[in-house]
């Protein structure tokens, strides 16, 4: 790649933003998601005199966060933001959350009145580092232009190690004239802060000799295995393929098995499979690599696991013991402790308690003879199209296609099918707003993926009330022509709020309602995409494989079932073997305590 | 988070090294609000030369588990360096220091004056009404003579909160 920065000694006086630039450039970035303002425009000018680092120009800051996180977890690497000052940051403050709450790595410039106006109230002034200190994993005002290369390095390094997160550097104007000197990426990038990454050997040792033992062993695996890299996957797979042991994963961990290997229990939790939750229910050994024991999959924690001994890789120390007690922590990189296992299986010549392992996969079998993911789809012309069937049907169709296919979601029942019917093969191909729950996070973080791998297929699977959220993202697919298919689940609710208030408030459906919907095709086409509709079932795979076969951005209105509901569900509140299975079920739901009921 | 009655209910005095950067005490003040953890005492200052490391001593309360889980979120902040929870390490000094108004005449005056003398408050400051006594001491003996003063006409009170450190050559 050209590039224009000027190629000045490390001693040169430079402006403020040349620094910035150049530190960017160091640090590996070649792409920049933002939205200009007052306060950073002397970074916007530099961006105008190079072509290093490429610029996308978002038409919402929380979509320009989104983009970032698209961007990095498909592909690894830490995503950029640039905002301006005041509103440009508050309105990042959504994305930046979503990317703490699911650890990924963000580094977010955002623009601020010049020093001696901080705390003046001054036009666009916003406290940023206050607002942002309990939305990122560090952040950093920059008081001095001298500090200003050494700060962006070190939020690289902070952003990106350890437990990944989001980090905001906060830029007075005044900074960002300078002048100061440049300085390269140093070999400490910070004083202290050192997370450790290698598994400590005696305890790699204990959980060979606790999986060993097992006779209903179960590996729960969380986005951490995601985070981990490529690495952290492949030796996921060699422990399963050396040990037969059944695997379940978190809505985060979706493609570090592949969805296809007989030994995947598919994902556990509050819409897992009924054979991933009670194998989770009735292990004796657990053993958790990158996952933090949330609500969503914990159910009930009095009742959770209730006979198994727990060994726990993370790389965070407060993840473990926070919600659930372990009797084995390993603070480690998750691919670190996962090779270790593997060697560590391997060099002890281990092998599996055949005889008690059958016996336990005879037992989940048993459980997946129930079916619990299925539904009935009417054939006949004309009949409506079931949401499972609609991702079903898109799987396939994309399969057929060849293509490299990354997916990203907004938040929802669609979300939840996606997870449950679309299978991942691979890591890194899934994007979804996982812990914080942000609807309007998948068209912006769909953008950003598309930047990342222009080739590929990248698809949203939206609902129609979460895609409203972020809508103004067409217009930036639109001037940079990237191909993103949008493939709306248009059930004309706000599917999982209505599904809650059917099961755990008398069907008083307040609100949920979604009225006045646009005309997506029309829609589409003024954002100058294509727009294509689903009424019934017999238009499913045309209307799927048109979207497809279209070079440019697509939105497919698909019309579903509206009153279908996303099964299995643990009701808030209940334990693992307390799942709701489906409509024949729903009676149970009347059960729902009422302390269930105020959780979320 | 289990109630106060629970039976491994206990109190935390931890020590906490931290970069002396701005924002450091928000961080950690705002990590116990948003995390709904309990405060009892908090003191910061710069402990090295140069200032660049301040030591926050915090004396904080709940569960086992929940203290186990204020150090490792207080050990994931960046700038944070080391973390000692005294209590749980052993013997420790944990000590404060108090200014106390008393204002009072006649038998209440000198009845104050008498309690402090026994207690080793100094008088650093006195008016024919009033004396300001300056008391250190452990949190309890403090808030003994506080008892003590209140009916002797005590008016005000000001306390620094709980410094702190191991006994023996122990360090941070």
């Amino acid at each position: 790649m050209s590039t224009s920065l000027p190629a000045a000694d490390a001693d040169a006086l430079q402006p403020g933003a040349e620094i910035l630039l150049r530190a960017l450039k160091d640090q590996g970035v070649e792409v920049v998601f933002g939205y200009p303002g007052g306060a950073v425009l002397p970074i916007y000018d530099a961006i105008f005199k190079q072509n290093a680092i490429r610029h996308i120009l978002v038409r919402h800051e929380q979509a320009a966060v989104h983009a970032a996180e698209g961007y990095a977890r498909s592909t690894g690497r830490v995503g950029v933001v640039l905002v301006t000052s005041g509103p440009g940051a508050t309105n990042a403050v959504t994305g930046l959350v979503d990317a703490l709450m699911d650890s990924i790595p963000v580094v977010c410039l955002t623009g601020q009145v010049p020093t001696h106006l901080i705390g003046n109230d001054a036009f666009q002034e916003a406290d940023t580092t206050g607002i942002t200190r309990p939305a990122t994993k560090h952040n950093y005002l920059v008081k001095r232009s001298e500090d200003l290369a050494r700060v962006v390095h070190e939020a690289f390094y902070v952003a990106r190690s350890g437990r990944p997160g989001p980090v905001v550097i906060d830029l007075p104007k005044d900074i960002l004239i300078g002048p100061a000197r440049y300085s390269p990426p140093s070999a400490a990038p910070h004083r202290s802060y050192r997370p450790q990454t290698e598994p400590d050997g005696g305890a790699i040792a204990r959980a060979v000799a606790l999986l060993k033992g097992a006779k209903r062993p179960v590996i729960y695996v969380g986005g951490g295995v995601i985070n981990a890299g490529d690495a952290a996957s492949e030796a996921l797979r060699r422990l399963v393929q050396l040990t037969g042991y059944p695997a379940t994963s978190t809505l985060m961990g979706l493609g570090a098995l592949p969805a296809s290997d007989p030994r995947f229990l598919g994902m556990l939790g509050m819409h897992g499979t009924y054979e991933a939750n009670l194998a989770m229910h009735g292990c004796d050994v657990m053993l958790a690599v990158g996952a933090r024991f949330d609500d969503r999959v914990t159910g009930k924690l009095a009742a959770f696991s209730p006979q198994s001994r727990k060994i726990h890789i993370d790389i965070d120390p407060s993840s473990i013991n926070k919600n659930v007690p372990v009797d084995l922590p390993i603070v480690a990189d998750a691919g670190r402790a996962l090779s270790a296992l593997v060697a560590g299986w391997e060099a002890d010549g281990a092998t599996p308690d055949r005889t008690a392992l059958a016996a336990w996969w005879r037992q989940i079998d048993g459980w997946r003879a129930r079916e619990c993911l299925r539904y009935t789809q009417s054939r006949a012309a004309g009949a409506i199209i079931k949401p499972q069937y609609a991702i079903q049907r898109l799987h396939a169709l994309t399969r057929e296609s060849g293509r490299p296919t990354y997916i990203t979601t907004e938040v929802g029942q669609h979300q939840m099918w996606a997870a449950q019917f679309f299978g991942f093969e691979q890591p890194n191909r899934w994007m979804t707003s996982g812990g914080l729950g942000t609807m309007g996070y998948g068209l912006p973080a769909a953008m950003g993926v598309q930047v990342a791998h222009p080739e590929a297929l990248v698809i949203d699977i939206a609902g129609e009330a979460s895609i409203l959220m972020n809508i103004q993202e067409m217009s930036t697919l639109a001037q940079y022509r990237l191909p993103v298919k949008v493939f709306i689940l248009n059930n004309r609710y706000m599917g999982m709020v209505r599904q809650w208030q059917e099961l755990l408030h008398g069907g008083r459906y307040s609100e949920s309602y979604s009225a006045a919907l646009p005309d997506f095709v029309k829609l589409a086409e003024s954002f100058h995409a294509t727009g294509l509709r689903a009424e019934s079932v017999d238009q499913l795979d045309a209307t799927i494989r048109a979207m497809l076969a279209a070079d440019g951005p697509v939105i497919a209105d698909i019309a579903v079932d509206e009153k279908e509901n996303c099964f299995p569900m643990i009701p808030s509140g209940a334990p693992h073997n307390e799942m709701i299975l489906g409509p024949e079920h729903e009676a149970t739901a009347a059960g729902v305590a009422d302390a269930g009921l105020a959780l979320v | 988070m289990p109630a106060q009655g629970d039976s491994d209910f206990r109190s935390a005095t931890i020590s906490v090294l931290v970069d002396n950067e701005s924002g450091v005490l928000a961080r950690v003040i705002g990590l116990f609000s948003g995390r709904g953890y309990n405060i009892d005492s908090l003191t910061v200052a710069p402990v090295e030369d140069g200032g660049q490391r301040s030591r926050i001593n915090v004396v904080t309360s709940g569960t086992q588990m929940v203290i186990e889980q204020i150090k490792a979120q207080l050990d994931r902040l960046v700038p944070v360096h080391r973390i000692a929870d005294l209590t749980q390490q052993g013997p420790h000094v944990a000590r404060e220091m108090a200014l106390m108004k008393v204002i009072a005449a006649g038998d209440r005056r000198s009845e104050a004056l008498r309690l402090a003398d026994a207690f080793r408050a100094r008088v650093v400051d006195a008016t024919t009404e009033s004396f300001i006594f300056e008391m250190t001491g452990s949190t309890d003996k403090l808030d003994a003579f506080v008892a003590l003063m209140r009916p002797l006409g005590l008016a005000e009170v000001s306390r620094t909160g709980v410094a702190a450190m191991a006994r023996g050559t122990r360090v941070i």
